[in-house]
């Protein structure tokens, strides 16, 4: 079950009550041994300041700078990380897996 | 994600109603289902619509089959565990299975039992288990315990939720215990149902403290809700 919702959702309501850009992290596919399933969420806001988890923590540094640039401009997108790229490789998916994750500000 | 949509997948979610948000990944428009209608700028086709009820019947997140870039999120809502006895066990079982994302409810018709200081932040339901199981409407997402060691109370729960939909049934109690209990319960005619009784309750840990036994009762109560029945 994907039960993140209900300790992510509380910090999105704060920080929309403090007036602060909110961006919403989701897997949205996975292969091989991803840590965290489909459905996954990670909340950022425009401090940077993040809760929830799409990862086992390899390549939450990657999207939290994503979801800053998404609360900037408005523009969702969707990021792969996989051992097979130059990328991945740089932010160390240490697990093996490959993982999809889309990132839109809350607008 | 619009703010309106977003209010209303957590005015679903906060009315204990399942729902679930499609994402078309290549324009991030979206559509979310909160259990009767649909909202939002995307507009799926009927058949998509479908496939989505199902794949949150599920409580399956990700990109709907036989499609490319629609990505569903499933918010199911918990499931329930519904403890019959507020023993020892329980007091260790409760806080436990919410902090692994079960909606918990306590049932126990003893006052001394359900005293506030021995459950902080529990729901207690100080009734007898019978109509107090009628009241909570048990479904296929709810499993119930009977941890009173008292027949008079946990055969009326038994029967209730062996009535039910329920994933799991488990009882407290030695083997001989539950022998005796299967002899009373056939005889209220139930036969063909107490095999679903999980007992002796609980994944077989080694473990013999209330904390322990909650632990197992709680590991079995997950394996049986992932992979059906156990052993």
């Amino acid at each position: 079950m994907n039960t993140d919702a209900d300790e992510i959702f509380p910090h999105i309501e704060r920080w929309r009550s403090e007036r602060r850009g909110v961006a919403l992290a989701t897997v949205v596919q996975t292969w091989g041994s991803s840590p965290r399933a489909e459905g996954s969420h990670l909340a950022v806001n425009d401090r940077g300041e993040f809760v929830g988890s799409v990862s086992g923590g390899c390549i939450e540094g990657a999207v939290v700078t994503e979801a800053l640039s998404a609360i900037a401009d408005g523009k969702p997108r969707t990021l792969e990380f996989g051992v097979s790229d130059e990328q991945a490789w740089e932010v160390g998916l240490a697990c093996g897996g490959k993982v999809r994750v889309f990132v839109e500000r809350l607008e | 994600m619009k703010w309106a949509l977003y209010d209303r997948l957590l005015a679903a979610t906060a009315a204990g109603a399942s729902a679930a948000l499609v994402t078309r990944l290549g324009d991030g428009s979206q559509a979310l289902y909160d259990g009767t209608s649909w909202q939002g700028a995307l507009v799926l086709a009927p058949e998509h619509q479908l496939a989505v009820q199902r794949m949150l019947i599920a409580d399956r997140s990700g990109i709907l089959p036989e499609t490319e870039d629609l990505f569903v999120r499933s918010y199911a809502r918990a499931p329930r565990l519904i403890v019959v006895g507020a023993a020892h066990i329980s007091q260790f079982l409760a806080p436990m299975a919410t902090l692994a994302g079960f909606d918990v409810t306590v049932i126990d018709p003893r006052r001394a039992f359900t005293a506030e200081h021995r459950f902080e932040g529990v729901k207690l339901v100080n009734a007898w288990p019978d109509a107090a199981l009628e009241e909570l409407k048990l479904d296929s997402t709810s499993a119930v315990v009977t941890l009173t060691h008292d027949p008079k109370l946990d055969d009326p729960a038994l029967i209730a939720a062996l009535a039910s939909p329920a994933f799991y049934v488990g009882a407290l109690g030695s083997t001989r215990t539950h022998a005796k209990r299967v002899a009373r319960l056939t005889e209220a005619g139930l036969a063909d149902r107490v095999k679903r009784i999980h007992a002796p309750i609980g994944l077989n840990l080694g473990g013999r403290a209330p904390r322990e036994i909650a632990v197992s009762i709680l590991a079995q109560v997950i394996q049986v809700r992932y992979q059906g029945a156990a052993s």
